[in-house]
């Protein structure tokens, strides 16, 4: 591993995705709109469950908003990130165009997750910085040290949960080439993370976070952020993301021994 | 002899796309299981006991949010993909020379498809009903007729939507960003994720001039028996459809004489 020639390919990629991308403008000024209205959609529908109600599964209103402040901040590093690149697996996969990325002196894993990005997740990410330092003034939370730090380790694992699990379903597309609809079975299941795992009833609270941990991914940081997480929840996030990013790099290595050029 | 010919028309095109279709069971299985999302939505309410402040017991609710479910399966559209894919790809210039217009394709295809979707929506609704037995009952015949007929009326709404954004396309290449802003509204306002009867009041006051309700709630209502106006929904969906279709008519001759076929 080179960092320093890993980090000048990656600015040569955002360059010229960033390029590519800017071509259409009319088309972010719409992704942004977008981003702002779904926004305000899942606040219009958390106001809802709210209506009459003081708290939902041990959250307050104020506290939920926290959720959905860190939701649309993982929601944007998707759609910048993971997104297109990840859906670009499986064109690669039916084209054939895979042996180029493999050919290539380089990681694949590292070329096929951050070759290109998406601009206009940006704003989502902005936006739900913005609802989370609302909700630090509504909720009163003190800024200091120790909580950054551990609200930065917690998202950071979040981030590698969710990497891994597009990374995996993605990776799936060797054996099945098609794999749009499981793409859209795991977006509606994350679509669950923009609420508090206590509102789920007990066998689906176990399912969201033994088997596919999307509860993990919003929840604990949110806790975290509150100052009311314990020490263990951080732990057991560590360990979880970290088995997730080791066992969906081994399969990805894995897979590609069952990989057959479509053309050759 | 012209309505012969346009029944064997419509037949050809349904029996060809379906054999389609069957080619790629699993897909529409997953996609059947990908609009599950009502059921995580029924499950937030029930758990935290939400739904006494709105007067819908229980059993009324688990019904509403399951026929949510199948309407949704029944109404799912999803046109500009097709078209932008086949348009970037120059395959709508054969369609254009043919006596028929392209959207009776892509018409015909949504059929087939719903009718292969129909076998996964009754097995995910028989695990419902094994996890909610008490919500298990009958519509009579004349009920379940009425409803089917709005949930086609539902699809014919979404269907011309999406249609005149897919028309857009021949202005500009890319129509899917126009499309998912649509989905935004759809998704928050459609009953989806809510009954409309739980919305605020001030949302209330304007939504029924909307097509929004028209595409879930109002089938969903009439089929759970939840109370509902059926001659009112009934001729908002056709007074929307009938807009919509003027509307459709204009934007595709408009757009016919822009085309200019790609890579020609």
């Amino acid at each position: 591993m080179k960092p320093r020639k890993y980090l000048k390919v990656y600015t040569k990629f955002l360059h010229t995705s960033l390029a590519s991308e800017l071509e259409y403008k009319t088309n972010i000024l719409i992704d942004l709109i977008t981003a702002i209205l779904s926004l305000i959609g899942s606040i219009f529908l958390l106001s809802i469950f709210f209506q009459n109600n003081r708290t939902i599964g041990g959250w307050e209103f104020e506290e939920a908003l926290i959720i959905q402040g860190i939701y649309t901040i993982l929601n944007g590093i998707t759609n910048t990130w993971f997104n297109p690149n990840l859906t670009e697996i499986v064109k690669h996969i039916r084209e054939g165009t895979l042996d180029f990325v493999l050919l290539k002196p380089i990681d694949s894993q590292f070329f096929i997750s951050l070759k290109k990005i998406n601009p206009s997740g940006f704003l989502e990410i902005i936006l739900g910085f913005c609802l989370l330092l609302f909700c630090m003034r509504i909720n009163q939370i003190n800024f200091n040290f120790s909580l950054l730090t551990l609200s930065l380790i917690s998202i950071i694992c979040s981030i590698c949960i969710l990497y891994s699990l597009w990374f995996f379903i993605c990776t799936t597309t060797i054996w099945f080439v098609k794999t749009w609809n499981a793409i859209e079975v795991l977006r509606s299941f994350l679509y669950i993370g923009r609420f508090p795992l206590n509102s789920f009833s007990f066998s689906l609270r176990i399912f969201f976070s033994v088997f596919i941990p999307i509860a993990f991914i919003t929840t604990i940081p949110s806790e975290v952020f509150l100052g009311i997480s314990e020490l263990w929840k951080i732990l057991l996030e560590i360990i979880v993301s970290s088995v997730f990013l080791i066992t969906s790099r081994k399969f990805w290595l894995f897979a590609l021994k069952f990989y057959s050029s479509a053309s050759s | 002899m012209i309505s012969n010919l346009i029944n064997r028309k419509i037949f050809t095109l349904l029996k060809v796309q379906y054999s389609n279709m069957l080619e790629y069971r699993v897909e529409i299985a997953l996609w059947a299981i990908s609009g599950i999302i009502p059921f995580f939505m029924l499950n937030i309410w029930t758990n935290n006991n939400l739904n006494e402040s709105i007067n819908i017991s229980d059993v009324m609710l688990s019904r509403y949010f399951l026929c949510a479910f199948f309407v949704r399966q029944f109404s799912v559209v999803w046109v500009v993909f097709s078209f932008e894919e086949d348009s970037l790809m120059g395959k709508v210039s054969p369609y254009l020379i043919q006596p028929l217009n392209p959207f009776f394709r892509y018409f015909a295809q949504h059929i087939a498809e719903q009718i292969t979707r129909f076998p996964f929506a009754i097995v995910i609704s028989f695990f419902f009903f094994i996890f909610n037995p008490e919500s298990l009952w009958m519509p009579n015949l004349g009920i379940l007729f009425l409803s089917i007929i709005s949930t086609f009326l539902s699809f014919l709404i979404q269907f011309l939507i999406q249609s005149i954004v897919a028309c857009l396309c021949f202005w500009t290449e890319k129509a899917s960003s126009i499309e998912r802003l649509i989905f935004i509204p759809t998704l928050f306002l459609s009953g989806l994720l809510a009954p409309v009867a739980s919305f605020p009041d001030y949302v209330k006051s304007w939504i029924y001039l909307t097509p929004f309700p028209y595409l879930i709630d109002f089938p969903a209502n009439l089929l759970s028996g939840n109370r509902t106006s059926v001659f009112g929904g009934f001729s908002m969906q056709i007074i929307w459809i009938v807009l919509l279709f003027q509307v459709f008519r204009k934007i595709w001759s408009e757009g016919t004489k822009k085309y200019t076929a790609m890579g020609s």
